[in-house]
């Protein structure tokens, strides 16, 4: 950093007082950097509402024509009349699913082992490094993941089950590191406390750390959810069908044999065909999403405000 | 005043470790480091597969009647053969560029104005926001990207533009998408500045303008070049808005005007992987998917680790 003599700082400073002091001109230029700062945070606002005005605008004719029936349909990328989204709500509930029975419990109890056990040891430090890699790796990555490992190698098919192996893989740092964040959040003098009355460290963690830190760890968890919600790359690697599923092919259980998508593979399967027609039903798929991922996210926000404890 | 006396139990008994909580304690203890263990089996899955088909491509292509030369043919046409990884680099790199244009200006510009000069009610109801903008699927950004950003701004304001798909408009959707990350991380790199150092000039006189670019920012200048490169990493893997909004399904010639469709990285792989480019199945064409993902998990990877780095010097500094 330059160092400036103190003679001229002082000099400047003594001036931009006696300016502020005396009101003699005005500060025209903080003004103005505060009018770019502001207009920035305002451009980004605007982009947020534009989107929403324009996916709430286009889809109107789909909801007010079909409403109910479009919920219901099943993927159809070749007839707009019949194309919906159910098929791709239902892929979605069963792959936040697999999320939750996977990437849940693994990610939390990674998280317990760095923060409750392995504390400052190397191994901990190399695991934080590794996750923190991992949350960085773009999500198409997973999908190789996914068609490498679970698809080819593993032999479980280009099914609901690898696409939901390969988002729990994705979705893994990002519970690490949020369930740390709150473990940490925790007081030492609450393990003391146990400890101290003779509890064994999985005793504490069990009645004390993992309450304490509950509502942290569920804001993380919801967020991820909706993160794994809102991911197409890596399912659609993994061979999320994009052409047409009805929903009478698509049993919860048939899942596993092959024939699934997801809700954003659906708009993804939308997007891509043309006519103003499959524009307004890629909008409405698109709402549809965005309710869902967002109602997750406020949830997660409103949970870590309403239980943000200062110990 | 009668005094009530609890049954006493002997103080060993309650301490004494009984054989089924000693079992308990430990079957915890293995099953949570299995848990810590299964993050490094996946990062050792990601690189063994990437690492393994994408060496199979290279050494299928020094094979094949081009040989290598096929990467370095002008034109990315997986089922013609011809890989050129050039192709895809400055498709990639046009993207980003075009990216960076929108999330830095915006990203920057929003974490300064929240941390220097928005009062903490404005703050409180402005993050939120910012965290649902983070939350959008870049599936519906690609969306608004053919929708609106193409026909409504990018075509209206380039004469020349008349595409329904264009690697401009992919790279603004883009952009929106990683004005989160980089606003995030600038916000969180200048509230590591110690209050001190803001008091201190403002106690010499500095007006609000001069403590936040002379005093904050180059005191938090690491983290804010954390945020850039994060953030380009995170424009790099951006697959799905590219996907659907730069057009080039097929394949690509190699040029870098904005106006004209065109493939990235990540949208070739995903062309290639659900099979939009009718090579799904075990050949060559599919099998190059796994060298373009190596190169990018590198790149990424070497981005993300600069990043951490930087971001981690500041909270030394600190």
């Amino acid at each position: 950093m330059a160092l400036t003599t103190p003679a001229s700082t002082g000099g400047r400073a003594a001036r931009s007082i006696t300016d502020g002091l005396t009101k003699r001109g005005s500060d025209l230029r903080g003004k103005l950097i505060e009018g770019v700062l502001v207009t920035a945070l305002a451009a980004t606002l605007l982009i947020l509402f534009v989107l929403i005005v324009d996916l709430v605008q286009r889809s109107w004719p789909v909801w007010t024509d079909r409403g109910g029936d479009f919920l219901s349909s099943g993927l159809n990328s070749a007839s707009a009349a019949s194309a919906g989204v159910w098929s791709g709500i239902k892929g979605t509930i069963t792959l936040g699913l697999i999320v939750c029975v996977i990437a849940f419990p693994l990610g939390i109890a990674c998280a317990v082992y760095l923060e409750e056990y392995a504390g400052r040891t190397r191994f901990a430090r190399l695991t934080r490094i590794n996750v923190r890699n991992l949350a960085g790796v773009p999500s198409i990555v997973y999908g190789l993941l996914g068609l490498g490992i679970f698809v080819n190698t593993l032999g479980i098919g280009r099914n609901v089950l690898a696409a939901g192996l390969a988002l729990s893989a994705l979705v893994l740092p990002i519970v690490v590191i949020t369930a740390s964040e709150a473990l940490r959040a925790v007081p030492v003098a609450i393990r003391e406390g146990a400890l101290g009355v003779g509890a064994t460290q999985w005793e504490t963690v069990r009645s004390h750390v993992l309450p304490a830190a509950a509502p942290g760890i569920l804001t993380g968890t919801v967020l991820s959810l909706a993160r794994a919600a809102g991911e197409a790359a890596p399912i659609l690697l993994v061979g999320a069908a994009t052409g047409l599923l009805r929903t009478g092919d698509q049993g919860f259980l048939d899942q596993l044999g092959g024939a699934f998508t997801a809700m954003p593979v659906v708009i993804f399967s939308y997007a891509r065909q043309t006519g103003e027609q499959f524009r307004e039903i890629t909008a409405a798929a698109s709402l549809v999403l965005l309710v869902l991922v967002l109602a997750m996210n406020t949830f997660a926000i409103w949970l870590r405000n309403r239980y943000d404890r200062k110990w | 005043m009668a005094v009530t006396t609890a049954p006493v139990h002997p103080a060993s008994a309650i301490l004494r470790l009984n054989s089924r909580r000693r079992q308990a304690d430990t079957t915890a203890r293995v099953v949570f480091l299995a848990a810590a263990l299964t993050t490094f089996i996946v990062t050792l899955l990601i690189i063994g597969t990437l690492a393994f088909d994408a060496w199979d491509f290279v050494s299928k292509l020094a094979d094949a009647p081009d040989g290598l030369g096929a990467l370095t043919e002008l034109g990315w046409f997986p089922r013609r053969g011809l890989f050129d990884i050039g192709t895809l680099l400055v498709g990639t790199l046009v993207v980003t560029l075009i990216a960076m244009c929108v999330a830095v200006p915006l990203g920057v510009g929003t974490a300064v104005y929240l941390s220097e000069y928005a009062r903490p009610r404005l703050r409180r109801v402005i993050k939120p926001i910012i965290e649902i903008l983070a939350g959008i699927p870049s599936v519906v950004l690609g969306y608004f990207a053919i929708a609106f950003i193409n026909p409504n701004l990018v075509v209206k304001i380039f004469s020349g533009a008349d595409r329904a798909f264009t690697l401009l408009a992919a790279g603004l959707a883009v952009g929106i998408l990683t004005v989160p990350i980089v606003a995030s991380v600038t916000e969180d790199a200048l509230r590591a500045v110690p209050l001190a150092l803001r008091e201190a000039s403002y106690g010499l006189g500095a007006k609000r303008s001069q403590t936040t670019f002379r005093v904050v920012f180059p005191a938090g200048v690491s983290g804010i070049i954390a945020a850039l490169i994060l953030g380009i990493s995170r424009a790099i893997g951006e697959t799905m808005v590219v996907a659907i909004a730069a057009g080039a399904v097929g394949g690509a010639l190699f040029h870098v005007t904005p106006l004209e469709p065109g493939q990235t990285m990540t949208a070739a792989m995903a062309a290639l992987g659900f099979g939009s480019d009718q090579v799904a199945g075990n050949n060559l064409a599919f099998q190059s998917l796994y060298f373009i993902g190596a190169l990018l998990f590198v790149m990424t990877l070497g981005l993300n680790v600069i990043g951490d780095r930087l971001v981690h010097r500041l909270r030394e500094v600190y």
